[in-house]
């Protein structure tokens, strides 16, 4: 199976001295669903953030999706970014944009026509049901609305990765229970790799997954 | 209404500039135009023993224009009643060719000096003779209020750049969520700032076409030109076709540049 995610005696830190992830290696094989859990403060966010390239790793190795992400220039790490759907705990909808223009937004920057991008976008917020919400904007939706308009648009260019860090963070169980179905959808029928940051794996998961694990700068596989 | 304020702080300012840039233009016009009637007034008599060739005088002093024979006919005649005609004759053999110079620009005292020792220096070219005393004053006034203006006009140009580089970072600020969510997405940095390039170009024009119509009203309520009229300056006040490509073309190369210039220092925070 191809390997999605390559990190390699992986070492992160942030600008201050103090080492986030040390000399950490792991795979993750193309069409899993990865957890990556921790405490508070462990390191999760700061490794996701490695595999879109909001971090540098300071040592070690990283490639994703093929791309080598250290000194990766920022053609090449836009260029990855158009291959990577993302979700966040706070939604990171753009307020001034319609849910239609929210979702579109991938379709755009990949440079899609503009009728393929709003079938697309229709096919997509039905699949979220949100179909009836195109021409609102993020603030009239609920919390759970807008993560899975985010959902949605983290679907919209049909990405190789999916990174989500804590989806459900903010949200209700029922929200919740919808968050995770899409993106085992995601990972099932369209057999795009998930990797999810979390502090608790749902009991729900209907799919094999894998669960990593940080502490103390330590990535381990749980089995 | 905030969004509207920051727009109103942009165009004002860039409105400052284009109407600092239209009065340094038209008092550079009307020194121009003074100059040049001042070159038209300006009299440098030259005596000489035999004739002066135009042709041969413009190619050796590149100030001169061309000379113009001053006739001694007005003089003679007065002396027609006390002279007979043999002494007139002789008196016209011998009285030496008087020469009017019209210059190619109005002149610096020094490059006076220059050409009138120069042209000492021919051996026909007996005396030399400039009038210039008070044009000179005047000119020196005029050149000081440039200088002045000049100085001015620069201050108040960067001046009021730095009060358009802080509006854009306020854009910078409002703009930054979504250019930081786009570039998530992987936008290119043209695309992610495109809405930056739309309001600086926007507001780039609604100031140029402010100047523009501002100076439509002065123009045609025609109470500049008198003034201008009145000290013989005939200048064009605002040149609809060069003066607003002049404007949009600073307005918006201004903005485009300051825009670019946040756009570069932009980090991507996430």
């Amino acid at each position: 199976m191809d390997k999605v995610i390559i990190a390699k005696d992986l070492t992160l830190s942030y600008n201050t001295n103090e080492t986030i992830i040390n000399q950490c290696t792991f795979d993750i094989n193309s069409g899993d669903f990865v957890f990556i859990t921790g405490a508070s403060g462990s390191g999760k966010s700061t490794l996701l953030k490695s595999l879109y390239g909001a971090l540098t790793p300071k040592q070690g190795e990283l490639v994703v999706g093929g791309v080598q992400m250290n000194n990766i220039t920022s053609k090449k790490l836009n260029f990855l970014r158009r291959h990577v759907g993302i979700v966040f705990q706070d939604y990171k909808l753009i307020k001034e944009w319609t849910i239609e223009k929210n979702v579109m937004l991938p379709l755009i920057i990949s440079g899609y026509a503009k009728d393929v991008s709003e079938v697309q976008v229709q096919k997509l917020l039905t699949h979220v049901k949100l179909n009836h919400q195109l021409g609102k904007y993020p603030l009239e939706l609920s919390g759970g609305e807008q993560q899975r308009v985010a959902m949605a648009r983290a679907l919209a260019h049909n990405p190789i990765i999916i990174l989500a860090d804590e989806p459900t963070g903010n949200l209700d169980d029922y929200s919740s229970q919808l968050i995770w179905n899409l993106l085992e959808g995601a990972c099932t029928q369209l057999k795009t790799t998930v990797v999810v940051v979390t502090h608790h794996i749902p009991e729900t998961m209907k799919i094999d997954y894998t669960h990593l694990h940080i502490e103390h700068g330590s990535i381990y596989e749980v089995s | 209404m905030k969004s509207l304020k920051n727009h109103f702080s942009l165009i004002a300012a860039l409105f400052t500039i284009l109407f600092t840039v239209q009065v340094y233009k038209v008092l550079d016009r009307s020194i121009s135009s003074y100059e040049e009637n001042l070159r038209e007034n300006y009299s440098i008599v030259v005596i000489s023993n035999s004739a002066l060739d135009n042709t041969s005088m413009t190619t050796k002093f590149s100030l001169i224009r061309s000379i113009e024979v001053i006739s001694p006919e007005k003089v003679i005649k007065r002396l027609e009643k006390e002279m007979d005609k043999t002494s007139l004759g002789l008196l016209r053999a011998s009285l030496p060719k008087f020469y009017k110079l019209s210059l190619e620009h109005y002149p610096e005292p020094s490059e006076i000096e220059v050409l009138s020792s120069q042209l000492l220096n021919m051996k026909a070219i007996k005396r030399v003779e400039s009038f210039s005393q008070t044009h000179d004053q005047i000119y020196k006034l005029l050149i000081l209020y440039k200088g002045v203006t000049q100085i001015f006009a620069f201050a108040i140009f960067i001046v009021t750049l730095l009060l358009i580089a802080k509006e854009m970072r306020i854009w910078q600020f409002q703009h930054e969520e979504r250019m930081n969510i786009m570039a998530l997405f992987g936008a290119p940095i043209m695309l992610r700032s495109a809405v930056l390039f739309r309001l600086a170009i926007l507001d780039a024009i609604i100031a140029a076409t402010l100047v523009l119509i501002t100076f439509a009203v002065i123009v045609n309520t025609g109470w500049v030109e008198p003034y201008f009229n009145d000290i013989n300056i005939h200048i064009t006040v605002f040149n609809f076709a060069t003066d607003s490509f002049v404007h949009y073309g600073i307005a918006l190369s201004l903005s485009v540049i300051l825009a670019l210039m946040l756009i570069v220092n932009h980090k991507e925070e996430v």
